[in-house]
């Protein structure tokens, strides 16, 4: 049967499975916003700028694990995609953006919202489009959504000429992709798994370093069993935050620059590191000469670019996370027969002594808000149980501290790219893919009016997003920057004029609360968790001064790191250079 | 060190500018690259002379494998091969020079391709070290300018040994 190029547009996102599109509609995608205007099984979210509506669709996928979808038109449509983008491709998420373009016959010609958006996202995709022929739809479609989600997944971007989506032709839906340049590796080569498995039955002090690869292979639960069966504690980076459950006592919590004391320790004494869907970060390793010195690192990943990339490797697995890990655990229960309670015994205890030297910490007041207290508190009166998003900053770090993530995608943040203004829309597409979950966007004053106008798109929709902005008045971790290392010369970081942020989650059809004392925070969480029908803002008027602990300053190594308590940093930051 | 990389891709618009905006993305170095379509026009292959350490020269490999359009890529330091790169010179010698050129073309394999009432073209082809000693030699007499190709390399066969 013909179709057009827009109904064809819309038979394959059916045949994908999308349900939910978020989008902005401009001249070049008439077409398509025609085509889907009658639609009862696709609905299109629209949000109230293109980058919200690609970080909403980032915090769809990333909630539910399958591919997001946005839809903008060209021009400025498709470049205001671009930091959304960027953000996908650095945290290895799977999008498919469909942009708009003006028709082929006046590509290159300047032409009105004329944008080359291919060659603009060529560096921020795993792989992007153009397609110049209707016949061509069907297949890049397919083939679009399988890149982007197959081996390290990533955003792709398909860009379609007014007369694709117009041009009419036969509807065929490709069953099968075949791309003969593109194989991801899945399976782990099995001598290096022997090997490595062997090694963790040699190590005395060994260190598993979970990353986001670990959430978007689906393997927590293989990493689990690996963890439990060979009793080796589990850091995890920002991505990996939810891999391993963070109330498990052979948990770590996160390493790395804002990591706890036990992480960092850990990973610095360590005589084996198990780097396991990681990429080894320079936020990780701080200064990489003497990052896991005295560790063989084994490094498990599927993307062989990460593999001594940033560190040497001494046992390097190319490989699918889960799939290696299975056979790992298959290696390890028939060939090594070590009395592993016995074997880490004193490891384990140098851990928890090391735990109980430094635990994460912040001095409560009653007298004004701490962040800590606020982040704290939405965990113990969640219970846990719910998707948390982040802006970028302070309260991104807080959010990663102070909330145990004991489940897989629930913790939202954009850890590559560092993302001012991803946690709001993060949290809208979480809460479409997820309409049964708490979601919270936990924000500073300064990331949350990078996106703000989403809250009209919350409201539409009636999505209970929650947010909850640590509202100090400053650009809070450039503030603490300014005052450790440029003798508080806090140039530009102060807000000044900040907006009463409950007068516009009002002007705009949602809650606002707030809270200025201690005392106020959790009747004002509470409040908040009751609205079902609308998005709510709390305004927790924190302490500005507060700032993030522990620290690793940058260039030092990861155990040189400072803490709270230690008032006099200056002296010992002198002493780390 | 410097290697020379030859690197299959889909020959379709814009894979040029995902292996260039590699190079320069990453920050590596492309000292020469050449590129032309092979026995199946489908398919091109590009020649690419960069240089770095060991380090760098698997993540040049690495990343260039990952990009969706790249079939395969050989590191050439790993495999015996010949390469060849071409230079055409224009001289403007002097009137008593001109025998002198047409001698070292002569030498270096040259063959004059133009030439006006002034100035020669000259065509010649080698490794590196020759084309660089040829344009040496003739850069006294007056080159009024000179281009390259980059270098282009393929695999040695097997030699059976009886």
């Amino acid at each position: 049967m013909k179709k057009t190029g827009a109904e064809i547009f819309v038979e394959c996102l059916k045949k994908e499975g999308v349900k939910h599109i978020f989008g902005y509609p401009g001249g070049v995608v008439l077409n398509i916003f025609d085509a889907l205007f009658d639609d009862k099984d696709l609905k299109l979210i629209l949000t109230r700028h293109e980058q919200g509506a690609v970080h909403a669709a980032d915090g769809y996928a990333r909630a539910s694990g399958k591919v997001g979808v946005a839809l903008v038109t060209s021009g400025p449509g498709a470049t205001n995609t671009v930091t959304g983008i960027a953000t996908a491709s650095m945290d290895s998420i799977p999008l498919v953006v469909f942009s708009g373009q003006v028709p082929t016959l006046l590509i290159g010609n300047d032409a009105f919202q004329e944008a080359d958006i291919v060659g603009i996202t060529r560096p921020c995709t795993k792989y992007n489009y153009l397609v110049k022929d209707v016949n061509d739809l069907a297949r890049v479609v397919k083939e679009a959504f399988h890149i982007a989600s197959t081996g390290r997944p990533g955003p792709v971007l398909i860009d379609l000429p007014k007369d694709v989506t117009s041009g009419i032709t036969d509807f065929v839906w490709p069953e099968h992709v075949k791309i003969r340049s593109y194989n991801p590796t899945y399976e782990g080569n099995k001598w290096m798994i022997k090997h490595a498995a062997h090694e963790i039955a040699k190590a005395k002090k060994p260190v598993i370093m979970a990353g986001g690869g670990v959430i978007l292979s689906g393997a927590s639960k293989e990493l689990k069993e690996l963890a439990e069966l060979t009793k080796i504690p589990v850091t995890m980076t920002l991505m990996g935050l939810g891999g391993f459950p963070g109330t498990h006592t052979l948990s770590l919590g996160m390493l790395g620059m804002h990591g706890t004391y036990y992480s960092n320790m850990a990973v610095q004494d360590a005589d084996l590191l198990i780097g396991i869907g990681v990429r080894f970060d320079d936020r990780v390793t701080g200064k990489v000469a003497t990052f896991a010195s005295h560790a063989k690192i084994i490094h498990i990943d599927i993307d062989p670019t990460s593999i001594r990339k940033n560190i040497r490797v001494d046992i390097p697995i190319v490989g699918d996370v889960k799939t290696v890990l299975k056979d790992m655990l298959k290696v390890l229960k028939e060939e090594t027969k070590e009395p592993w309670d016995a074997v880490r015994k004193s490891w384990l205890k140098q851990i928890s002594s090391w735990k109980q030297e430094r635990p994460l910490r912040y001095t409560y007041n009653e007298n004004v808000i701490k962040p800590q207290f606020v982040v704290e508190k939405l965990y113990e009166i969640t219970k846990g149980d719910a998707i948390i998003t982040t802006e970028v900053g302070q309260n991104q770090m807080w959010a990663a501290q102070f909330y145990k993530y004991d489940k897989p995608r629930t913790f939202l943040s954009s850890g590559g790219l560092g993302t001012m203004g991803y946690g709001f829309p993060a949290a809208i597409g979480a809460q479409l893919a997820c309409p049964d979950k708490t979601v919270i966007d936990i924000a500073g004053d300064g990331s949350i009016q990078m996106n703000i106008q989403e809250l009209a798109t919350a409201v539409i929709d009636k999505l209970p997003v929650k947010v909850a902005i640590l509202n100090n008045q400053y650009l809070g971790m450039v503030r603490q920057w300014q005052e450790l290392f440029f003798k508080e010369r806090y140039s530009y970081s102060h807000l000044d004029v900040v907006p009463d942020f409950v007068k516009v989650a009002e002007a705009y059809g949602a809650a606002g609360l707030r809270a200025t004392k201690p005392s106020e925070v959790e009747p004002v969480i509470k409040e908040a968790l009751k609205i079902k029908n609308k998005p709510v803002f709390m305004d927790f008027i924190v302490d500005w001064k507060e700032k993030v602990y522990p620290m690793v300053p940058a260039g030092a190594s990861i155990n040189e790191m400072l803490f709270e308590e230690e008032k006099k940093t200056e002296k010992r930051l002198k002493a780390v250079k | 060190m410097r290697h020379t990389i030859s690197v299959l891709v889909e020959n379709k618009f814009g894979v040029l500018s995902r292996v260039s905006g590699l190079f320069s993305g990453r920050g590596f170095n492309i000292e020469s690259l050449s590129v032309g379509e092979t026995i199946d026009p489908a398919v091109s292959l590009m020649t690419i002379v960069t240089s770095g350490d060991d380090q760098i020269i698997e993540q040049i490999t690495k990343q260039l494998n990952k990009l969706i359009d790249v079939i395969k890529v050989v590191d050439f330091m790993e495999v015996d091969h010949v390469e060849r790169e071409m230079v055409l010179i224009k001289v403007a010698p002097r009137k008593e020079d001109r025998i002198e050129v047409l001698k070292l073309a002569e030498i270096f394999r040259g063959r004059i391709i133009d030439s006006g009432s002034t100035a020669y073209t000259i065509e010649t082809t080698g490794d590196e070290g020759k084309i660089n000693a040829f344009i040496e030699l003739i850069k006294p007499f007056g080159i009024k300018e000179f281009v390259r190709t980059g270098k282009v390399a393929i695999a040695r066969e097997k030699v059976k040994k009886k």
